[in-house]
């Protein structure tokens, strides 16, 4: 339909349309703050947290939620309110590193198909296929127990099930560069294989392989409380919120908040991550930018 | 190409595909682990306690061999003995898995219904009341930790109301039907024993809907995405113009449009289910294929977790099949 | 009031979509009719309004986009001020309409068939499956095998198949008028004049009106009678089809007729200088000022209202004062 009028749209007028969306999308600048919050308390969380979080005091045990100790405290009469701050910490920091190995290892294997194609890539998207084939949360539960539940092993369970995503997303992309005249030109100009693949295709897939990370942090998060929940990831007394979770579960009764601090700040997180990707991918969507 | 040669070339890749999965099964379980045997035994065990349990777990032979026999195993139903049980690791599975598998169905079957229904009401009332609800359901769904939900719906429906069951699939002093799908809605049912059925509905009321949740957020908003989507489009814009109420419009001519994507996700969604099923069933101690896998885990039984583990891959690839399937005949481009 | 056209008179009809650039100001006071069994081509260039303009007519413009003025009278009704239902009740059965893309106008998990009973259904207020056999009349009627194409697959048929699949769905409920939006550009040359040539015929042999709306003045030279010239949301000429060919008054007109090539011609083709204006922020006055070579003050002013300089001659232009002031060089 020809409603508009169709005038070139210089850079300029696409941030500003971006930056217009986002403004106009109230639930994109709520999971914006959330971030935000959640990564100002990571940063500051020593000095935020009133407790040392693994400090045992079992004089104070079981205690209900007070203003000495804001979220209660644990069967070990640890504090909540801190461990639950300092937990921030581990969830990003299992979030930055399964987003830096799992994008690196889906980017080099997708460019790798998608550049040389052929052979080369119905094998390595047949070994994507087989990986896909798990319901992702077991198969990293299985790599966690058999590496030995532990921070390092999560982050690289985690990693080794998420991969996939990035390798067939950069696939595609490595596909339509490839075969932009550009790329011809400097094959012509005798680029090596390896030479086009790493400075100019790879850098191509970054940016659509960045988005997708961002979009499945929130899922990242899960998986690791998942793990630590089920006791295959990170395992007491570091504070991780799964496990903390996990932790009040036989105190459910009577020492509900145990359990159920942990899980808000999971919850308000993975929120804040969802509602974020929502926005960007409303954001990018060309239907929706008209 | 026709139905049929779909549907074998289909079958072919899914073979293939399992191999691989078993494959990395078999390299998850024999070569990850440093010390397999130590592990489960503990440091100080005896020479000769690690030698008779390195032969009962055959990990005496080189890794070529145990991979052999893994494979053959494989095909025959044949993983081995659980360490934990002492049963054979596919009669567990075949007494776990129909716990998981009505767990499942019920849980699907509430999200299909609900989460089309909010999806289709979404798109259709974009930006009212109805809208706002179902986004906010839905992005809570997808946002809470399964098990958490779960502990806190104990909490209130069990602990604090009593209006539910607590765990498990029956009472205690109640007897399970008389065995033939293993699912007990369905026995009870055959057996007539309405009483049992009666509890076993409620047993599962809880963690069916804990596990559907997920679902049907996922359900729902894809649903909404592609009904907007399949409302932009030419043909409904012809449609209208044959003066076709708006119902009609809806209906008739996006309704089936817009289910094509949600059958896709319909078969992503189950596989999640499996996932949600491992922390559902723990947190409401659900005797399912979940729970054995994972305590197979948490006390490093290799074969029930190598049994287990391809066993739910296979029932996911499975779900998988059946979705492409229903994908081609609800599109019938798909089937060129 | 009087109507100029007795089967369609849309008149000072304004239609605005609201996005993010502000208000798109997309038909600003078009003037449009037609008698019944005519044939009105309308053209203008891409964005020109007459896609929309179409669609206002059926009352099938949709959020974000509104029509804001006007009154089109459509056999003695004001449609603008129909309730949905009765809208519904002459969409399909008295006036239908088919569009640029065939291919994706029918819905493609439907039999074709089935698509054509529906509309005849739903005028007969019958059941589908009792309309098979007017639908295999439709069907051989717009020169497709019935038996084969009945329970087709709308991805089983090529292009041109399609937009005579679109012609039968059209006419098969004997409507008085036929929008045709862009029909043929969309399909390969040689099937356009096949297409034109079956909607030629049927309108012959059916007796209803047709609204062209095109880009290609050989297609309007073709098969119009009349032909009303769009810009920028406006109507600026309106005239029988030998008429405007013969002596174009617009400026815009002349230079749409100087841009179209044809055998045999040895002139230059000139295209008409600069671009379509921004519908956010339209040129004041008359929209084209910026463009015309003949701009006067006055036209960076006011609108210049369309008047019939000549019988059934109208123009909107400053140039044309009445209908003795004819300028030749347009």
């Amino acid at each position: 339909m020809e409603k508009t009028v169709k005038v070139s749209k210089p850079f300029m007028d696409d941030l500003k349309h971006t930056v217009f969306l986002w403004r106009k999308s109230r639930l994109t600048m709520i999971g914006s703050a959330i971030i935000l919050i959640f990564l100002l308390m990571a940063a500051f969380a020593p000095l935020i947290a009133p407790y040392d979080p693994v400090h045992q005091d079992l004089q104070i045990k079981l205690q209900a939620p007070s203003w000495q100790h804001l979220f209660g405290t644990d069967q070990f009469g640890r504090d909540i309110f801190s461990r639950v701050i300092i937990g921030s910490r581990i969830a990003l920091w299992i979030i930055f590193l399964v987003s830096v190995i799992s994008g690196s290892i889906g980017i080099i294997v997708g460019v790798t198909a998608g550049y040389f194609g052929g052979i080369v890539d119905e094998v390595l998207m047949r070994i994507t296929d087989m990986f896909l084939a798990f319901p992702s949360l077991v198969l990293a539960m299985a790599f966690a127990a058999m590496l030995g539940p532990n921070l390092t092993n999560t982050i690289i369970a985690i990693s080794v099930v998420t991969w996939t995503t990035y390798a067939r997303l950069s696939r595609a992309e490595a596909i339509k560069v490839k075969s932009q005249p550009y790329i011809e030109a400097i094959r012509a100009a005798g680029g090596g294989n390896l030479r086009i693949m790493f400075l100019h295709v790879l850098p191509m897939c970054i940016s659509p392989v960045l988005v997708q990370l961002t979009l499945r942090m929130g899922t990242i998060i899960l998986t690791a409380a998942s793990l630590g929940f089920l006791g295959l990831g990170v395992q007491p007394p570091t504070p991780e919120w799964g496990a903390m979770v996990s932790d009040g579960r036989n105190y459910l009764i009577d020492q509900w908040w145990i359990s159920t601090f942990p899980g808000i700040f999971i919850a308000f997180v993975v929120l804040g991550f969802n509602l974020l990707g929502d926005g960007i991918r409303d954001m990018l969507d060309p239907r929706l930018r008209r | 190409m026709n139905f049929g040669q779909f549907l074998l070339r289909r079958l072919f890749l899914m073979i293939i595909v399992l191999f691989g999965v078993a494959c990395i099964v078999f390299f998850i379980a024999n070569v990850i682990p440093a010390d397999p045997v130590g592990a489960i035994l503990g440091g100080n065990a005896p020479p000769e306690a690690v030698d008779r349990l390195k032969a009962k777990l055959g990990y005496d032979q080189p890794l070529i061999i145990r991979f052999g026999n893994f494979i053959t195993g494989a095909v025959r139903g044949d993983f081995g003995v659980s360490l934990k049980t002492s049963n054979p690791v596919m009669e567990d599975i075949k007494n776990y898995f129909p716990a998981t598998m009505e767990l499942a169905l019920v849980a699907i079957t509430i999200s299909i219904i609900l989460g089309i229904t909010l999806g289709i009401l979404s798109a259709v009332h974009r930006n009212k009341a109805i809208d706002q609800f179902s986004r906010i359901f839905s992005i809570l769904g997808v946002s809470m930790p399964v098990f958490w939900i779960g502990l806190l719906l104990l909490l209130v429906f069990y602990f604090k109301l009593g209006w539910l069951p607590g765990s498990g699939r029956l009472g205690f002093f109640t007897y399970p039907p008389p065995r033939v799908t293993g699912m007990y809605l369905i026995d009870s049912i055959i057996a007539g024993q309405w009483d049992t059925f009666k509890e076993a509905l409620l047993h599962i009321l809880l963690p069916a809907f804990v596990l559907g949740y997920n679902a049907t957020a996922s359900i729902a908003r894809i649903t909404r995405a592609s009904m907007l989507d399949v409302l932009r489009q030419d043909f409904i814009r012809t449609a209208k113009s044959k003066g076709l109420r708006k119902n009609v419009v809806i209906y008739r001519h996006a309704l089936r449009n817009s289910l094509i994507p949600t059958v896709t996700i319909i078969g992503l969604v189950f596989g999640s289910l499996l996932e949600g099923a491992v922390l559902t069933e723990t947190v409401f101690s659900w005797p399912g294929l979940g729970r054995y896998i994972t305590t197979g885990m948490l006390f490093l039984d290799y074969p029930a977790v190598m049994g287990g583990t391809l066993y739910i891959a296979l029932i996911y690839s499975i779900a998988n099949l059946i979705v492409d399937i229903l994908y081609a005949l609800l599109d019938p481009r798909m089937r060129m | 009031m009087e109507l100029r056209g007795k089967l369609l008179d849309v008149s000072n009809l304004k239609v605005s979509f609201y996005t993010y650039r502000g208000v798109v100001k997309a038909l600003n006071g078009v003037e449009l009719w037609m008698d019944s069994g005519e044939r009105l081509g309308v053209v203008g260039e891409t964005g020109c309004g007459k896609s929309v303009t179409s669609l206002a007519v059926m009352r099938l413009i949709e959020q974000p986009g509104e029509i804001q003025e006007g009154k089109i009278i459509f056999n003695g009704k004001n449609l603008v001020e129909l309730s949905e239902e009765k809208m519904n009740n002459i969409r399909g059965v008295e006036m239908s309409m088919i569009f640029q893309e065939p291919r994706s106008s029918l819905n493609p998990v439907m039999k074709v068939g089935y698509q054509i009973g529906e509309a005849i259904a739903k005028s007969k207020k019958i059941k589908i499956k009792n309309t098979y056999p007017e639908v295999k009349d439709m069907l051989r009627l717009v020169g497709l095998d019935p038996e084969r194409v009945i329970n087709s697959y709308p991805h089983e048929l090529s292009g041109g198949m399609s937009q005579r699949v679109m012609i039968g769905m059209g006419l098969a409920t004997h409507p008085k008028l036929l929008i045709a939006d862009e029909p043929t550009s969309a399909l390969d040359v040689t099937i356009q004049a096949q297409i034109l040539e079956l909607l030629d015929e049927l309108a012959r042999k059916m007796g209803n009106a047709v609204m062209l709306i095109t880009h290609d003045m050989g297609v309007v030279a073709e098969f119009c009678d009349k032909v009303l010239v769009m810009y920028a949301g406006n109507s600026v000429e309106y005239a029988s089809t030998a008429r405007l060919f013969e002596k174009p008054l617009h400026p815009y007109t002349g230079g749409l007729l100087q841009a179209v090539p044809r055998v045999g011609r040895t002139d230059e083709l000139k295209a008409i200088k600069g671009t379509v204006p921004d519908l956010v922020n339209p040129p004041s006055g008359c929209r084209f000022h910026p463009r015309c070579p003949h701009a006067m003050d006055i036209c960076k002013l006011e609108r210049p209202p369309f008047v019939e300089i000549e019988p059934d001659h109208y123009v909107a232009c400053y140039l044309f004062k009445g209908k003795n002031e004819v300028r030749e060089d347009g």
